[in-house]
């Protein structure tokens, strides 16, 4: 597109501005809808499991439900707690959401169809997502209520103890693929099991780091059963407790834009992205978009599927999962991978 | 042009945030001022073409060293008079060490005018011939490799250290035994009775 650009004698710097702008919106306006939709269907997949019919007034289906959700919180008033730090309270809901979209900048939808084709895009994801956590420790601090600085501290902990093992995962990924890009990442999968099937996940080695990454990933997400940032048996509604109106909505598409983005990275690392599952050539008429969509699907509905179901956990065991099981699990695979990966690939 | 504007955008914010980390009255203030300028030097990094490292201070400092900080700062319960009651006494020590990096950074920047420098006799690698991770990786694991193990060896010491120094077993603390916890069975807690009416049930 900065090529289209440039044609109307736009200098290349302003071409490129333009373009990159244009995806950020192209990725940043469907990401909105979407996460209308996943929360719809999230609620459809909770009725299904508990039997019931959830959302089905608004809308065909109940379709709108979000929408109408949306709208509603859109029309109330945002109430700032008097004792409150005003500016870091409106700042951190703006934080959380702006870190769950600038991920996304990385990610391949398509061979070639990425807003940033970085070659240290892994790391890229790292440290935005790291910087996650800013939104939920500010909130919670500034909000100057117990329950939500008791919320923060919990967030902060637990985000760096599943950072520790998740970082360990992607090393062991990232010793099979050889590189940080998210797209060479994406098409080192091709073929990777018996020359046929495109995921590094089917790997025996890789398969139980790829249950540990999405295990961690919904701690990294807040999600049930890791939800004890929002326990709201033990802390009302966690570090949103004192939020309201639009600052809580952007909570909620921050959060879920997370949710969406760590599906699509467990189908990217592990699952072959934007490949389809077998390299069989028909299957390529399918375009990318629509195979890494379905795999996001899948990864969401475990998800979904998990919320319904798992208990949640108590904070110790949190604690004791990230740090004396997954810890040592993943150090002993990224041993144990690179030593398969020098007797076989880099040796000799 | 765009390059540039973004320069001044990172370093303007830098300096004025490093500035408000020192003027900032609430120490979290502080700290999530000093995180921006951690950002922002990483911004600055970046732009000298440095990607690597500019993401590694991301994900080092803001991402885990700043996390703890800013945890353990809105821990404390700081006296916000008694803190800024020594501010003459230390005054002298603050400014010696203050001189002591300003002297640092233009020893530095002098000697980088002087001449690139070069590990004896090694040649400069070609620009862009590897991508900066490669050529990290090749240079740590193979030139520095001695150094690189020892460094990791002192951290994980210095980590040992600080675990046998804060861990003690407490004896009135009564902890949680996961695998005791797991391994328990309905069986063991509960039992099924069939009591008879009127007769009531032993416990």
């Amino acid at each position: 597109m900065t090529a289209w650009f440039q044609s109307f004698g736009i200098t290349y710097e302003w071409s490129w501005f333009t373009a990159t702008l244009i995806g950020i919106l192209v990725i940043a306006l469907p990401l909105m809808l979407a996460v209308a939709m996943i929360i719809y269907a999230e609620r459809k997949i909770w009725a299904a499991i508990a039997l019931r019919r959830g959302p089905n007034v608004v809308g065909p289906f109940g379709l709108l439900q979000s929408f109408a959700d949306g709208l509603k919180v859109a029309l109330k008033e945002t109430i700032v707690p008097t004792s409150a730090n005003k500016g870091l309270f409106l700042l951190a809901p703006i934080i959380t959401f702006t870190v769950a979209l600038i991920v996304w900048a990385v990610v391949p939808f398509q061979p070639g169809v990425v807003l940033a084709d970085i070659n240290v895009g892994l790391l890229y994801i790292l440290a935005a997502s790291s910087l996650g956590v800013y939104g939920v420790i500010i909130a919670g601090w500034s909000s100057n209520s117990k329950y939500p600085f008791y919320s923060a501290l919990r967030a902060a902990a637990q985000m760096v103890s599943y950072e520790v093992s998740i970082g360990f995962v992607l090393v062991c990924m990232v010793l099979y693929a050889g590189t940080f890009n998210m797209t060479g990442i994406v098409e080192m999968q091709k073929g990777h099991i018996l020359g046929f099937v495109n995921a590094f996940g089917l790997n025996p080695l890789l398969f139980p780091i790829s249950v540990v990454f999405l295990i961690s990933s919904m701690a990294e997400t807040f999600r049930t059963p890791f939800d004890l940032t929002e326990a709201e048996s033990e802390l009302v509604a966690g570090f949103q407790t004192e939020y309201s109106s639009m600052s809580f909505a952007l909570f909620w598409l921050g959060e879920y834009g997370n949710v969406i983005l760590m599906c699509a990275l467990n189908a990217i690392f592990f699952w072959g992205g934007y490949l389809p599952p077998f390299d069989w050539a028909p299957l390529y008429a399918i375009p990318g978009i629509v195979w890494l969509f379905i795999k996001m699907l899948g990864f969401f509905f475990i998800f979904g599927w998990v919320r319904a179901t798992v208990p949640r956990y108590r904070y110790d065991q949190l604690m004791r999962l990230g740090w004396k099981i997954f810890l040592p699990l993943s150090l002993a695979f990224v041993v144990l991978i690179s030593g398969w990966l020098m007797l076989t690939r880099y040796g000799a | 042009m765009i390059a540039l504007l973004a320069f001044y955008l990172f370093a303007t914010v830098t300096i004025a945030s490093a500035v408000l980390v020192i003027f900032a009255r609430n120490p979290v203030h502080s700290v999530l001022w000093l995180i921006l300028a951690f950002f922002n030097a990483a911004g600055l990094i970046l732009l000298t073409g440095a990607e690597f490292i500019a993401m590694l201070l991301v994900i080092v400092y803001v991402g885990a060293v700043a996390v703890l900080f800013l945890f353990v700062v809105m821990m404390l319960d700081v006296d916000f008079s008694s803190l800024r009651s020594g501010f003459t006494r230390n005054l002298p020590f603050g400014l010696m060490i203050a001189l002591v990096l300003l002297a640092e950074i233009v020893i530095a920047v002098g000697a980088q005018q002087a001449g690139p420098v070069l590990a004896r006799g090694a040649a400069a690698p070609a620009v862009d011939a590897v991508s900066n991770i490669e050529a990290l990786g090749t240079a740590l694991y193979t030139r520095y490799l001695i150094p690189f193990e020892l460094a990791g060896l002192i951290l994980l010491v210095a980590m040992i250290g600080a675990i046998v120094l804060t861990h003690r077993s407490r004896g009135d603390v009564r902890g949680q035994n996961a695998n005791r916890q797991i391994s328990r069975r309905p069986q063991d807690a509960t039992r099924n009775t069939r009591p008879v009416s009127g007769e009531g049930v032993t416990l």
